[in-house]
């Protein structure tokens, strides 16, 4: 029986744990400074937003840790002695290990601006983040969320459920347009505005002005507009947290080293979800996945290593989701902000505005990626598309298959269908005057 | 560290949020119907058409203008700052609107005399619909229509996104207002046995018991008959088959009344049902040993009835009366009803109600219904098994790639909704495969 330590407590650690009980009677014990239990950190939102509070948020009651006899440590772990095989907490005691798992996460980027760390300026990542927000956003009367990702949205999406008027400031020229292709980002943007946030385009923020309480008061943009306010996200990404093991003989670059197997340089050291970075990612793997089902993933194979049945971690088709405030976002396979080179792009769009699809294919018709927007599709629909590389001609014609919004919802089958068929004809037009 | 967050959340609502006008205006008017009521019960008689006319007209401008900025807002999901609400979060406003109802409640079944002058203002709209003067079943029927209709309107507006949920709230408002409360008004000025066409035994028990059988077998015209077999197609041959079709939800979420004023005038307490897993071992053995003395009772008083009270004598009378006081009234009224705003609007349907249990049984066992879960995409957020109002844990099957298929469900619908990344899918697909859970290629 070995001893299993996991450092971190979020869905990676979790998972790595539960997965490890299921296949083996191995010690297993989990340290988190950040909370007692694993609660769903994609979920912080909903707590400000008061859709739920921190007790919905936990997947497992709190009696399922010591009915699988999993342990929990609530606290901070403050060295690792990689040769002695020990861990020093920062409650006093130190832990034994056999074998390690670091799941310690992301952090939020802090890019040196001047000002950054003034009271009521913070990036949103934990749960002492939501706890903060909630103090520093009391009674204030203006807010400004910097970054143009999935979080800064998320962000304006609170403090507008508070009433707090908010400005977004997004560096590209239109809202995630480094990931959306331009009709999606355009659309995005429109609906941000049309809930009442002030969106602001290709603006950066230069700095944060403090008062004499050391409380930010306001921010001054790159065109060196003054917006008065009292709140400052910080979204501009985040990165691995790995400020513990930092300067030790485990390898790092922008995260912890890791193979596919998820080990690193060290024999019993293992590193998986947002904090892992990848050696050699396949081709179309970033480096540093950071999202909900990788880190699921990569645990769920980094238990079988663990376990003696050496796995290597395989992703698999490429998918994600979001929601902007009352738009639904869901995309599958390869679809990059522009159609890489000899790749070919059907896109369509519902009259209200509000819902659009983008099919992705390649030079042999075969069937590359999707995006939806405000409509809802079968991933195993999509992803067997994919993997099986379908020609586009059939994919529209099945895609009835694969909707998935609620019943009665209107369908976009027969509007996507002759829409391709008028944009086949458009096409062969074209290829005839040439 | 533990809970830090609802503890300061439940401290203080941030920013001193003040009402809206709107929220002001639908106040007064609600007060003024407040008002009308106790005036209707305290003050002299006379002028009832005005009290009833104050009362039905400022409940219901209340609910619409103080859910207009609703309408205002982008349509989507409504639940901002629920959690903070003491209406929605059991606060004292909760514990006095529950114990209200539950009074309420108690004094119309076993004191109802001390409801008289409320009874009284409902004579122009008996006899008008009836030709016959109120009594405190006329006027509990009223007011539970009312509060269907003027909730549902609430529930459309904030879920007028949804076309499922529309269809749903018009669906219940229809057979609440139509089968519930028109026709058998109209059934009675026409001299006709009182009959409900949306209740079928074990919810409405009486209707295959020997006494109302034999009552409407004899009344005049040939109506009585056909509301006998009426009953006995929709119990044994409608039940099983709609159940195996769409789930129990045909039933639970488009017809029954009292699946309608929960799904209305409940709808604000959905997220109060206990989601542990000791609830639903208690679901369990509760419903169906409701169901056990529902058929125990109908069995005993017809083995009663046949042998004319030669075997059991009085027994079988006993059991009706208990399982009438403690299941029909007790469970169902004053826990079912009073209880919303503290546990949740579905407490009777899933602890208590037999007719679910029977649907229920279907739908786990043979039905095609089941909720589908989109692959991997789960975040694992919550709000799905925040917001069910029966306290299944959605969340525990959606992040493992299961469908959720449970006897409990009523097919409401809003996990789906509240869903913010399209994971959940009502539907009826083949039975085959119902179980199947979805595994990503690359974990196989």
């Amino acid at each position: 029986m070995k001893k299993i330590v996991v450092i971190g407590n979020g869905i990676t650690g979790t998972t790595v744990a539960r997965h490890i009980r299921k296949l083996s009677e191995n010690e297993i014990t989990i340290i988190s400074s950040e909370s007692e239990h694993f609660f769903s950190r994609t979920a912080l939102m909903y707590i400000y937003m008061g859709h739920m509070k921190y007790e919905h948020t936990k997947p497992y009651e709190d009696f399922f840790w010591k009915k699988n006899r999993i342990n929990l440590v609530h606290s901070e772990v403050n060295k690792i002695d990689f040769n002695q095989k020990e861990l020093s907490l920062s409650n006093g005691n130190k832990i034994i290990y056999d074998s390690l798992v670091i799941a310690t996460g992301s952090k939020s980027n802090k890019f040196g601006w001047p000002g950054q760390d003034l009271k009521g300026v913070q990036g949103l990542y934990s749960l002492q983040d939501v706890e903060n927000m909630e103090l520093q956003t009391k009674g204030i009367k203006n807010a400004v969320v910097v970054g143009g990702g999935l979080i800064g949205i998320e962000m304006a999406e609170m403090l507008h459920s508070r009433h707090i008027p908010t400005t977004l400031l997004v560096r590209e020229s239109q809202y995630w347009n480094n990931v959306l292709p331009n009709e999606e980002a355009e659309m995005i943007g429109k609906h941000i505005l049309s809930q009442g946030i002030n969106l602001k385009l290709g603006v950066e923020m230069k700095e944060i002005l403090g008062d004499e309480n050391s409380k930010a008061k306001a921010i001054i943009t790159s065109e060196g507009e003054e917006i008065s306010c009292q709140f400052v996200g910080l979204t501009a990404g985040v990165s691995p947290n790995i400020q513990l093991v930092k300067n030790t003989e485990l390898e790092t670059e922008r995260g912890i080293l890791v193979n596919e197997y998820l080990e690193t340089n060290i024999k019993d050291v293992y590193s998986a979800g947002d904090c892992a970075e990848f050696r050699n990612p396949l081709p179309d793997h970033p480096k540093v996945e950071q999202l909900w089902y990788t880190g699921r993933m990569q645990a769920e194979m980094l238990a079988r290593t663990i376990c003696g049945n050496r796995t290597a971690y395989q992703r698999g088709i490429w998918f994600n989701s979001a929601k902007f405030f009352d738009i639904e976002y869901s995309t599958y396979g390869m679809v990059f902000n522009q159609p890489r080179v000899g790749e070919k792009t059907f896109y369509w769009e519902h009259a209200d505005g509000e819902k659009c699809f983008r099919i992705i294919y390649n030079s042999n018709e075969e069937i590359i990626g999707f995006n939806f927007l405000g409509i809802r599709f079968r991933q195993t629909v999509a992803d067997s598309f994919i993997r099986n590389k379908i020609k586009i001609k059939e994919v529209i014609n099945e895609l009835k298959s694969g909707f998935f919004d609620p019943e009665f919802f209107e369908s976009f089958y027969l509007p996507i269908k002759s829409s391709f068929e008028q944009y086949l004809l458009t096409k062969e037009n074209q290829k005839a005057e040439i | 560290m533990k809970n830090t967050i609802s503890e300061q959340v439940s401290m203080a609502i941030t920013n001193g949020h003040e009402a809206s006008n709107y929220q002001k205006s639908g106040a007064f008017l609600f007060s003024l119907a407040i008002l009308a009521a106790l005036v209707a019960l305290f003050g002299p008689s006379g002028n009832q058409v005005l009290l009833f006319w104050l009362i039905v007209g400022c409940t219901g401008g209340s609910v619409i203008v103080y859910n207009y900025p609703i309408l205002l807002e982008h349509k989507g999901i409504k639940n901002n700052g629920i959690m903070f609400s003491g209406m929605t979060s059991r606060g004292i406003l909760a514990w006095i609107t529950g114990m209200v109802l539950t009074g309420f409640y108690i004094i119309l079944y076993w004191k109802s005399e001390y409801l008289a002058g409320l009874i009284k203002i409902m004579d122009p709209l008996s006899y008008l619909l009836r030709n016959n003067e109120a009594d405190k079943w006329f006027l509990y029927g009223s007011l539970y229509t009312i509060a269907v209709i003027f909730m549902g309107i609430r529930f459309i507006i904030r879920n007028r996104h949804s076309r499922y949920q529309i269809i749903r709230t018009c669906s219940v408002m229809f057979f609440q207002l139509g089968f519930a409360f028109l026709i058998p008004s109209f059934l009675i000025l026409m001299n006709q046995p009182e009959f409900y066409f949306s209740y079928f035994w074990p919810l409405k028990y009486s209707y295959l018991f020997p006494n109302d059988v034999k009552n409407l077998v004899d009344s005049p015209g040939g109506l009585g008959t056909f509301m006998v077999f009426w009953g006995l197609i929709m119990t044994f041959i409608a039940t099983p088959l709609l159940t195996y079709k769409y789930g129990k939800r045909w039933y639970c979420s488009f017809v029954c009344g009292c699946g309608g004023l929960a799904e209305t005038l409940g709808d604000p307490y959905r997220h109060l049902s206990d989601k542990s897993l000791n609830a639903w071992k208690f679901e369990r053995w509760s419903v169906h040993l409701v169901l056990v003395f529902v058929v125990i009772t109908t069995a005993l008083l017809w083995i009663n009835s046949y042998s004319n009270g030669a075997i059991l004598g009085e027994a079988s009378q006993g059991f009706s009366k208990a399982y009438g006081f403690y299941i029909g009234s007790i469970f169902s009224g004053v826990i079912g009803t009073g209880f919303y705003p503290i546990m949740g609007a579905r407490v009777w349907c899933r602890f208590g109600c037999p007719m679910a249990a029977i649907l229920g049984l279907f739908q786990r066992f043979k039905s095609k219904f089941r909720i589908t879960t989109n692959g991997g995409q789960c975040i694992s957020c919550g709000n799905c098994s925040t917001y069910c109002e029966m306290g299944i844990d959605v969340r525990a099957y959606a992040q493992k790639g299961e469908n959720i298929i449970r006897a409990s469900c009523v097919g409401c619908g809003i996990c789906a909704n509240v869903c913010p990344r399209g994971v959940l899918k009502l539907e009826n697909l083949d039975e085959k495969g119902r179980f199947d859970a979805y595994i990503r290629p690359e974990v196989q």
